[in-house]
C-alpha cells in the first residue's frame, strides 16, 4: 500500500514537472527610473512609456503566451536608492532583467551589482562609460555622446567655425559631454577658448553669457546639458544681442525646451535621434513606421509630445522583449540574445550589438536638426 | 573690464538680488510674527507661478496673475490654520519641522497636479529675444519688471506696517507677543495674516520671475536656500536689510563669474555668508540687542 502511494506521488510529481513548461508563466521585469526628482524630465516619459508598452504587450497575449509583469521603482535620481532598488529587484523580486536607470551616474553605481548577479541591465543613461569598458550583462540604448560631439564638429568644419565656447550643465551628462568635447576638438582643428559649467538649478545665466561674449574670438557656442536650465542659455544670449550660432547636445531633444526658450530657440542646431522628425522621414527609412507608431500612441495616451528620452526606454523594452521571444525566461540566454541582435530598428537608431559593442548604434543614429518656427526640422546645409 | 561689461554684470546681479530679496522678505514677515523660519516660503513662489500659468489658458495675463496671488494667499492661510494655529505654545524646532514637512508636501502636490516639466509665463513685454539697451549693456525688459515689482512690494509693505492699524498690530505682535495680547490684539489672527501676506508676496514674485527663471514643481528649495541666506545676512526680521543683502549677494555672484569659473558662484556666496556671520553674528543690519533676545 505504501509503495503504491509513493509511486502515485512520483507520478504526480513527474506529470507536474513536465506540465510546467507548457503552462503560461509571468515574466518579471524590473525598472529603476527617476520618475520624480531632478531628473524627472527623463524618468517621467520613460516610466510612462514602459507602462504603455507593458499594457500593449499583455493585451496582445504577452510574449510566447507569457504575461509580462513590470515593477517600476522610482529612484528620484538618487544613486543610493538605485543601489538598494537594484539589490531588491535582483534578490527579492528575482527579475529577469532591469531597465534603467535614467541617469548615467546611477547606472555606474549599479553596473557591477548587475554584472555580479548576472542580471541583464538595459540602461537609459547616455554616458559612454556605461558600455566602455564592456560589462557582459550591461547594455545601453541612448546614442554615444562622442558621436554627437563628432557630428557637431563636422558641421562646424563645414561652416568654417574654429574657435568656440563650451557651456555645460553640472550633471553626469554635462560633465561627460564636456570631457568628450575637449578631447575630440583637436581632431577637427577646433579650439575651445572658453569653458564654463553651470548649475542645474540656475535661474539666470546672463552674467556668464556676458563674460563669454566679451571674448571676441568666440565664433560659436556649444551648450551641452540635459537639464531644463539649458533653455536659459539661448534666451540670455539673444537678449544680450549676441547672434553667433548656438549648438546644443542631444539632451535638447524635448520640444518642451524649445517652448521654454520660445523665440530664442530659433536656429539652434543639435544632433538627435530621428524620433523628433518622424513624419518628415522617407518611407524607406527602417525607423519611420515604429517612430510614428510610438509617438502617436504616446501622445494620444498621455497628451504630451513624445521625447527622445521616452524613446530610450522604448528601445530598452522592445530589445528585451525581442530577446525574451527567442531566449525565454533565462537571464543568460536573454543576455546572449541581446548581444547577437542585428539590424534591430528602434527609436534611437538601428541597433547591431556585438561582444565589443553593447550600445549597438553608429554615428548614423544621429541626425543634425535645427529649430525652425518652434519645431524641430532636419538640418541640411 | 569695459564699462559695458561692468554694467552687464551689475544688472545681472540686480536681477538675482531682487529675486533673493523678495523671498527673504517673505521669510522675515513670518519670522517677525511667529519667531519661526517658514521653509515652505519657496513653495509659495512656485505655487504663484504655476497657478498663473494654468489660469492663463482661461483669462488674460494680469487677471491670471491677480487670481494666482489670491489663490496662493488662500493656500497660505489654509496652511497656517491647518498646521500651525491649533498648536499650543509649540517649540520653535517643532514649528520649523512642520514647515519643512509642508514644503515637501507642497512639492508632492505640485508634481501630481502639474507634472515634472518646466513651464513659464510669457514675457510681459516683447518675447524671449527682446532686449533693451541701458548704458551699452543689454537686458530683457522682464528684468525691469522684476526689479520694479520687488521695489514696489518693498515700499507698499513699509507703508502697510507703518501707517495702517493692522500693520501696527502686526508689528506689536512681532516685538512682544504677550504684551500685544494684553492690549487686545488677536495674535493668532496676526499670525494667519503674516502667512497670507508672505504667500501673496511669494506668489507675485513667482509670477514676475517665471519668464526669466521658468517655473517647476521643485524650484522652491533652491530659492528658499538663497532667500534664507539673504535673510540671515541682512539680519533676521529686517526687510531693509533683506533688500540690501539680497542685492549685495546678487551682485557678488554676478561679478564672481568674471574672476572664477561659474561653478564656484554658490561657493562664493556661502563663503561670504560664513565670513559675515563670524564677524557679525546678528547679520549685516540686525541689531545686537535684538538678536540676543531671539530664540535662535
Amino acid at each position: 500500500m505504501k509503495k503504491l502511494a509513493t509511486k502515485l506521488l512520483m507520478a504526480v510529481v513527474a506529470v507536474s514537472l513536465f506540465a510546467v513548461p507548457a503552462m503560461a508563466e509571468t515574466i518579471k521585469i524590473g525598472a529603476i527610473l527617476a520618475a520624480t526628482g531632478p531628473a524627472s524630465f527623463l524618468g517621467g516619459p520613460e516610466a510612462r512609456t514602459l507602462e504603455m508598452l507593458v499594457e500593449e504587450v499583455n493585451a496582445k497575449g504577452g510574449i510566447n503566451g507569457n504575461k509580462i509583469e513590470l515593477i517600476i521603482k522610482d529612484s528620484a535620481a538618487s544613486p543610493e536608492k538605485a543601489i538598494s532598488f537594484a539589490k531588491q529587484l535582483i534578490e527579492e523580486e528575482k527579475v529577469l532583467a532591469i531597465i534603467g536607470p535614467s541617469t548615467s551616474g546611477e547606472t555606474m553605481k549599479i553596473k557591477n551589482i548587475c554584472e555580479q548577479a548576472k542580471t541583464p541591465l538595459l540602461s537609459c543613461g547616455a554616458a559612454e562609460v556605461i558600455v566602455n569598458p564592456v560589462a557582459s550583462y550591461v547594455f545601453k540604448t541612448p546614442q554615444k555622446d562622442s558621436y554627437a560631439v563628432k557630428k557637431i564638429y563636422m558641421e562646424m568644419n563645414k561652416l568654417g567655425i574654429s574657435k568656440i565656447a563650451v557651456l555645460a550643465g553640472n550633471t553626469g551628462f554635462g560633465k561627460a559631454g564636456k570631457g568628450q568635447l575637449l578631447k575630440i576638438a583637436p581632431e577637427f582643428g577646433i579650439e575651445i577658448v572658453e569653458v564654463e559649467v553651470y548649475d542645474k538649478k540656475s535661474n539666470d545665466l546672463s552674467a556668464v553669457v556676458a563674460k563669454i561674449k566679451a571674448n571676441k574670438d568666440v565664433q560659436a557656442v556649444i551648450n551641452w546639458s540635459i537639464v531644463p536650465a539649458q533653455a536659459i542659455v539661448p534666451k540670455n544670449m539673444r537678449q544680450a544681442g549676441w547672434d553667433v550660432p548656438l549648438f546644443q547636445s542631444h539632451g535638447f531633444g524635448n520640444i518642451k525646451y524649445v517652448e521654454a526658450a520660445g523665440a530664442a530657440a530659433e536656429g539652434i542646431i543639435f544632433p538627435a535621434g530621428r524620433l523628433l522628425i518622424a513624419d518628415t522621414l522617407s518611407v524607406n527609412n527602417p525607423q519611420k513606421a515604429l517612430l510614428l507608431a510610438y509617438s502617436r500612441s504616446y501622445e494620444a495616451k498621455f497628451k504630451e509630445p513624445a521625447s527622445t528620452f521616452g524613446g530610450h526606454a522604448y528601445d530598452a523594452f522592445t530589445i528585451l522583449m525581442a530577446a525574451i521571444e527567442v531566449a525565454g525566461n533565462d537571464r543568460d540566454k536573454v543576455r546572449s540574445a541581446i548581444e547577437n541582435m542585428k539590424n534591430f530598428p528602434g527609436t534611437g537608431g538601428v541597433f547591431t550589438f556585438s561582444k565589443e559593442d553593447h550600445n549597438g548604434l553608429d554615428m548614423d543614429a544621429f541626425q543634425m536638426m535645427i529649430v525652425k518656427d518652434g519645431k524641430f526640422v532636419a538640418y541640411e546645409k | 573690464m569695459t564699462s559695458e561689461l561692468f554694467i552687464q554684470y551689475l544688472l545681472a546681479g540686480i536681477t538675482y538680488g531682487s529675486i533673493y530679496a523678495i523671498v527673504a522678505i517673505g521669510f522675515n514677515i513670518i519670522y517677525n510674527t511667529t519667531g519661526i523660519i517658514n521653509f515652505a516660503q519657496g513653495e509659495f513662489v512656485m505655487f504663484g507661478g504655476m497657478i498663473a500659468i494654468t489660469l492663463l489658458q482661461f483669462m488674460p495675463l494680469p487677471l491670471a496673475i491677480g487670481l494666482a496671488v489670491i489663490l496662493t494667499m488662500i493656500i497660505g492661510a489654509l496652511i497656517e490654520i491647518c498646521f500651525i494655529r491649533w498648536l499650543k505654545s509649540p517649540s520653535v524646532l517643532r514649528m520649523i519641522i512642520i514647515t519643512i514637512g509642508i514644503s515637501i508636501l507642497s512639492r508632492e502636490v505640485a508634481v501630481h497636479i502639474w507634472g515634472e516639466s518646466i513651464r513659464s509665463l510669457p514675457y510681459f513685454v516683447g518675447n524671449e529675444i527682446t532686449s533693451i539697451s541701458i548704458l551699452g549693456a543689454r537686458i530683457s525688459p522682464q528684468v525691469l519688471w522684476v526689479v520694479a515689482v520687488s521695489g514696489l512690494m518693498f515700499i507698499c509693505l513699509g507703508i502697510f506696517f507703518k501707517t495702517t492699524s493692522v500693520g501696527r498690530e502686526m508689528r506689536a505682535c512681532a516685538s512682544n507677543r504677550k504684551a500685544a495680547t494684553l492690549c487686545g490684539i488677536n495674535t493668532k489672527n496676526m499670525v494667519t495674516l503674516s502667512f497670507i501676506l508672505s504667500a501673496g508676496m511669494g506668489a507675485l514674485a513667482g509670477c514676475v520671475m517665471s519668464p526669466i527663471t521658468y517655473s517647476q514643481y521643485d524650484m522652491g528649495t533652491g530659492l528658499a536656500i538663497k532667500g534664507f541666506t539673504v535673510a540671515i545676512l541682512g539680519g533676521l526680521g529686517s526687510s531693509g536689510g533683506a533688500v540690501a543683502a539680497g542685492l549685495l549677494l546678487g551682485v557678488i555672484e554676478a561679478f564672481s563669474v568674471s574672476v572664477v569659473p561659474l561653478a564656484f558662484q554658490d561657493a562664493i556666496a556661502i563663503a561670504i555668508l560664513l565670513i559675515i556671520l563670524f564677524i557679525r553674528p546678528q547679520g549685516l543690519f540686525g541689531s545686537k540687542e535684538a538678536s540676543a533676545l531671539k530664540e535662535f
